[in-house]
């Protein structure tokens, strides 16, 4: 069971997002941590690879630096590998584009499953997936919230609006997971150390065979006209609880005839 | 503009609300507005998008076990490749929705904007707004090249109004062309939460809990709440993340998004993920432990206090009330 997992190396949600002036982008100088969202497929992807008894989770990532920081942790829990696409031509790229490169290193790699999360933390796109998906001419489920599978076929329960679906599909396939439905392990010492040596191809988008034109700023065929501040909502009453701040929220709704 | 589609899921052979309001936005961008729908039977489906503005409905017909995702798009995908070429597409962002819009972006090699929660018309096409940074900043984007537009909107972006005179709707049976791979998952069953209250996306009242409730056993004081207000309970990314609360009830960015007359947020930080979900409530109440939280900022009655405190005394202050 060969799983390749798309994680995205993100601005640290913890720092203060913060858009770039000029283009309107993202602003993704400072450091690059692995999308909390992408772990639950690494963990997916191990626990897989474990109940097969073979094969090994691939990592594919893409990122217009050589940033690799983001793809440590994963190879130290336990993937066997990484693929970072990686050049100056991506700056910019919509989620087609991303797709059209991700789908290119996938098929470099032919495995039987590629996981994927629903959406990313920092751009929740969330097309990437099905894209890639579709260019490899594979089926797609998308929202899963538990994979199992058995004798090479796929069995997901898929998050509906309402509940949940359960679908069968044979592999190879593309899942995009829902966040919550492993439980992410931590790396060990031996793991972060055995990390440091394990292999991360680097590929340009050349390597890979794609016109530059599909790609990046140019590829993407959209732009952002303008960023301004939302209609403010304001502040309102504030009541600091004494033992009968309940009170007030009784006569709130009292004020609206929900009570 | 010449022409939009809106895509039209049906849920038991009636459209999604989100569709109706797509062509509500629709009709006021362009004046022939055109549904894509599919389903075992879409005559009623398609009477009802006519009273909301669709002159035409293509009707896929029975996808069967199939998910919409490779069929839907192949045969929208093929009705423009022959000719057929809207402007504009628009899209509900539901989950099948953005499956169809991802896969349709791929068959005519067209980018997609998503989380679009505005449209306006400009003198080259349409502008989108998009609200980015938890609500506080509003972004506008466009699409340089390439027609048709694909657009995927967030629900209750536009208010749904039938149109004054109905005309009589076109239904036009459209062919799906051969998915090969790509369509070979199978739903085997369907399962529906159990729900006793109105729906999380049209109740008038919704009680949404999060991290702060400290345990998944509180989540029994949002449930409780919230039935007796006639409301629907909500919840955190973080608290369904965790398993107190199935995803059913996710409010915000990856869950629903509601509009209700009051939100009551119990625990909830403000997260930018959940205000994208809830900021749109007529009249928000806040309950956090944490002065410092984002979500004081935007209600219009925090309480600062503890709500397994809080919480109780409301309910039986509501229950004496009877």
């Amino acid at each position: 069971m060969n799983v390749a997992v798309c994680v995205k190396q993100i601005p640290d949600t913890a720092d203060p997002a913060a858009l770039d002036p000029q283009d309107h982008t993202l602003i993704r100088d400072g450091k690059l941590v692995m999308d909390d969202s992408d772990s639950y497929g690494v963990e997916m992807g191990l626990q897989l690879v474990e109940a097969a008894g073979s094969g090994g989770v691939s990592l594919v990532s893409m990122a217009p630096n050589g940033e690799t920081g983001g793809l440590r942790n994963a190879l130290a829990v336990g993937a066997a590998s990484a693929t970072l696409v990686s050049d100056p031509v991506l700056a910019g790229s919509d989620a087609l584009g991303t797709a059209k490169v991700l789908a290119a290193a996938i098929r470099r790699l032919s495995p039987d499953l590629v996981l994927a999360g629903t959406d990313s933390t920092d751009g929740y796109t969330g097309t990437t997936p099905v894209q890639v998906a579709e260019l490899l001419g594979w089926p797609s489920i998308s929202f899963a919230r538990h994979v199992e599978i058995s004798d090479g076929v796929l069995r997901v329960e898929r998050q509906t609006e309402a509940g949940y679906d359960e679908i069968t599909c044979p592999l190879p396939a593309v899942v995009t997971l829902t966040a919550g439905v492993v439980e992410p392990r931590y790396p060990s010492f031996k793991g972060i150390m055995a990390a440091k040596s394990k292999p991360v191809e680097q590929l340009t988008v050349a390597d890979l065979g794609l016109d530059p034109s599909q790609v990046g700023a140019v590829g993407a065929r959209q732009q952002v006209i303008s960023v301004e501040a939302a209609e403010a909502r304001n502040r309102g009453e504030i009541v600091v609880d004494e033992g009968e701040a309940h009170q007030r929220v009784i006569s709130f709704l009292e004020q609206l005839k929900i009570l | 503009m010449d022409k939009i589609w809106v895509l039209a899921e049906q849920h038991g052979e009636v459209p999604s609300a989100v569709a109706l309001e797509l062509l509500t936005a629709a009709r006021g961008l362009c004046a022939v507005v055109e549904a894509v729908t599919w389903g075992p039977s879409s005559e009623s489906a398609a009477t009802s998008l006519g009273r909301y503005g669709a002159t035409k409905v293509y009707d896929l017909g029975d996808i069967g076990d199939s998910l919409p995702g490779p069929k839907v798009a192949a045969a929208m995908a093929a009705q423009v490749s022959g000719g057929n070429r809207p402007d504009a597409i628009l899209i509900g962002g539901t989950h099948d929705g953005r499956d169809i819009a991802a896969r349709l972006s791929v068959r005519l090699d067209l980018p997609v904007l998503t989380n679009v929660v505005g449209l306006d018309e400009s003198d080259r096409a349409m502008t989108t707004r998009h609200t980015i940074f938890g609500g506080s900043m509003v972004l506008r984007a466009e699409f340089t090249d390439g027609k048709p537009g694909i657009f995927v909107i967030r629900a209750k972006s536009f208010v749904a109004e039938p149109v004054q005179q109905a005309q009589p709707v076109e239904v036009v049976t459209i062919d799906v062309p051969d998915t090969g791979a790509s369509d070979v998952a199978r739903v085997v069953a369907r399962h529906e939460e159990e729900r006793s209250g109105p729906k999380l996306d049209e109740a008038a009242v919704v009680v949404s809990g999060g991290r702060g409730l400290g345990s998944a056993d509180n989540y029994a004081l949002i449930t409780e709440l919230a039935q007796l207000l006639n409301g629907a309970p909500g919840a955190s990314r973080a608290i369904v993340d965790a398993g107190w609360a199935p995803y059913a009830l996710q409010v915000g960015q990856t869950g629903k998004t509601v509009k209700p007359t009051v939100y009551i947020a119990c625990g909830i930080s403000g997260a930018t993920q959940h205000m994208v979900g809830m900021k749109g409530a007529k009249n928000i109440i806040a309950i956090n432990k944490d002065p410092e939280a984002p979500i004081f900022t935007i209600a219009d009655l925090g309480v600062v206090g503890d709500l397994t405190k809080v919480i109780p005394k409301l309910l039986e202050a509501i229950k004496a009330r009877r």
